[in-house]
């Protein structure tokens, strides 16, 4: 497989491993973007998904430097962009599995939870819905992700209206997080891959998957599903 | 009734007198007098404020004056219809809102805390206490909304609302519907004013406090006649910010 310089992946047995690489700050944007929802298309033959990252961060949100630097209509993309990412993990007919290695921060945090499972390294890192002390409003579609995946109110008011740093040990207790991983950003790694592996191995059908993905989170499918998943192409083809 | 003061930046609503804080129309109107102020000195106040309610006496508040009501479902129904512009104002208020439940909260009064963003509540005395199902009456709609929106774990909802469970404070911390159990009504209020400076003292900009507060209870919203600002209008306001 060969790494772009964004992401790279890898087969582990019948996991197919996304990599976000370097030691920065993971933001999302449309390249970036771009290049996991590649990979991820990438992920066919696959058991199992799993995305992780190098580095301090899995991903601290959006890349607003990014967004300074385009007109306002133009910003959309980045949106319809993780969106349209969303939509693919919703999609993808093998289970998915998120290694959070490091922070996870607002739209990072969002995408974690976007996955089946989400694996948290226990030593360092928090999960971080920045938006209240960003001044930042949260759209519809996001509120969604939150609604879902984080039914229990106490957890979301805390979440995101107090915006509370929630380490591994904190997020798993909450029922945010499935599994706290001691060690460093390779034991979680390995940890998420030996989960996705189990779960590859369960030989579910992955039409099956992927019908009661969408119907445990119809309201979250229903806001995606015009941006991606499966029939959207992940990279435009050039025609010429 | 009830009255309203300033303390640095918290603001702090009483609910005045050694009485059940029976929400009349007198009271609901008075109430909602003060937190219209409340939201207008907040406007010119600037980031970084939060509002405290809190009861006189043993009574947080008994519910909707039913006694006034008495057999007239027409009177009944107008007391209904005059809470939820009050939850709509709380819901949509730009800061931190916290009850200081210093005594019973039962029906419309418990109502009232569930449409703050957290809940200190004594220990000693006093419960929450959902009657409706006790009393024969039912649940308005956007009282259900608010319930479903605030009380998540499906037993809980289901204690509060089919059983007519009579929570003291620290069960209600149990099932997540209150935030701090303290030892008296003193305590209580202390203990809410106390959060109330920590969460001032974040600095948020009000209005984006307001919004994802709307965002996360967007059906609690709509059943009291919230229209939550379009994802068009988020995104100018983001815009405008970078």
């Amino acid at each position: 497989m060969e790494p772009n310089n964004l992401c790279t992946v890898e087969r582990r047995g019948r996991v197919h491993v996304i990599t976000l690489t370097g030691a920065g700050e993971h933001r999302l944007g449309p390249a970036l973007l771009g290049a996991i929802r590649s990979a991820v298309a990438a992920s066919a033959g696959a058991g199992a998904l799993v995305l992780a990252a190098e580095g301090k961060f899995f991903s601290n949100g959006f890349d607003q430097a990014w967004a300074r630097t385009v007109p306002l209509h133009l910003q959309a993309t980045m949106e319809d962009a993780f969106r349209a990412l969303v939509a693919d993990l919703l999609a993808l007919p093998v289970p998915t599995v998120a290694a959070v290695t490091g922070h996870a921060a607002a739209a990072g945090c969002a995408l974690a939870l976007a996955h089946d499972a989400v694996f948290m390294r226990a030593s360092r890192g928090f999960l971080y819905m920045s938006e209240a002390d960003a001044g930042i409003k949260i759209i519809d579609f996001f509120a969604e992700i939150m609604r879902e995946k984080v039914p229990d109110a106490v957890v979301r008011r805390d979440l995101l209206l107090r915006g509370d740093r929630m380490p591994a040990a904190e997020a798993v207790r909450r029922g945010m997080v499935d599994v706290a991983v001691e060690g460093g950003v390779d034991d979680v790694v390995n940890a998420a891959v030996g989960e996705a592996e189990k779960l590859a191995a369960r030989g579910w059908d992955g039409d099956v998957v992927v019908e009661i993905r969408k119907a445990a989170w119809p309201k979250l499918w229903s806001k995606v599903k015009d941006y991606g998943g499966a029939g959207t192409p992940a990279v435009a083809t050039p025609r010429l | 009734m009830c009255t309203l003061e300033q303390r640095g930046r918290v603001f702090v609503l009483t609910l005045t007198g050694d009485d059940e804080h029976r929400l009349s129309h007198a009271l609901i109107a008075s109430i909602r007098s003060s937190v219209a102020s409340v939201a207008a000195a907040a406007a010119s106040a600037g980031p970084g404020t939060a509002l405290v309610t809190v009861g006189e006496g043993r009574f947080f508040s008994n519910g909707l004056d039913n006694i006034w009501a008495g057999t007239s479902r027409e009177r009944l129904q107008g007391l209904v219809d005059a809470l939820s512009p009050l939850a709509a104002d709380l819901f949509a208020l730009p800061m931190p809102t916290i009850a200081a439940i210093t005594g019973h909260a039962a029906a419309g009064g418990f109502l009232l805390a569930l449409c703050h963003d957290y809940r200190i509540m004594r220990g000693d005395r006093g419960v929450l206490y959902m009657s409706e199902v006790d009393i024969g009456l039912p649940l308005p709609p956007y009282f259900v909304s608010v319930l479903r929106s605030k009380i998540t774990a499906a037993n809980a909802l289901r204690d509060v609302t089919l059983r007519g469970r009579k929570l003291k404070a620290a069960e209600a911390k149990e099932m997540g519907i209150v935030d701090a159990v303290c030892p008296g009504p003193a305590e209580t209020a202390a203990e809410a004013i106390k959060l109330a400076e920590q969460l001032a003292a974040r600095k948020w900009d009000g209005n984006v406090y307001a919004s994802i507060r709307m965002s996360i209870f967007p059906e609690a919203c709509r059943s009291i006649g919230i229209v939550e600002e379009s994802d068009e209008e988020k995104r100018k306001h983001f815009a405008s910010r970078l």
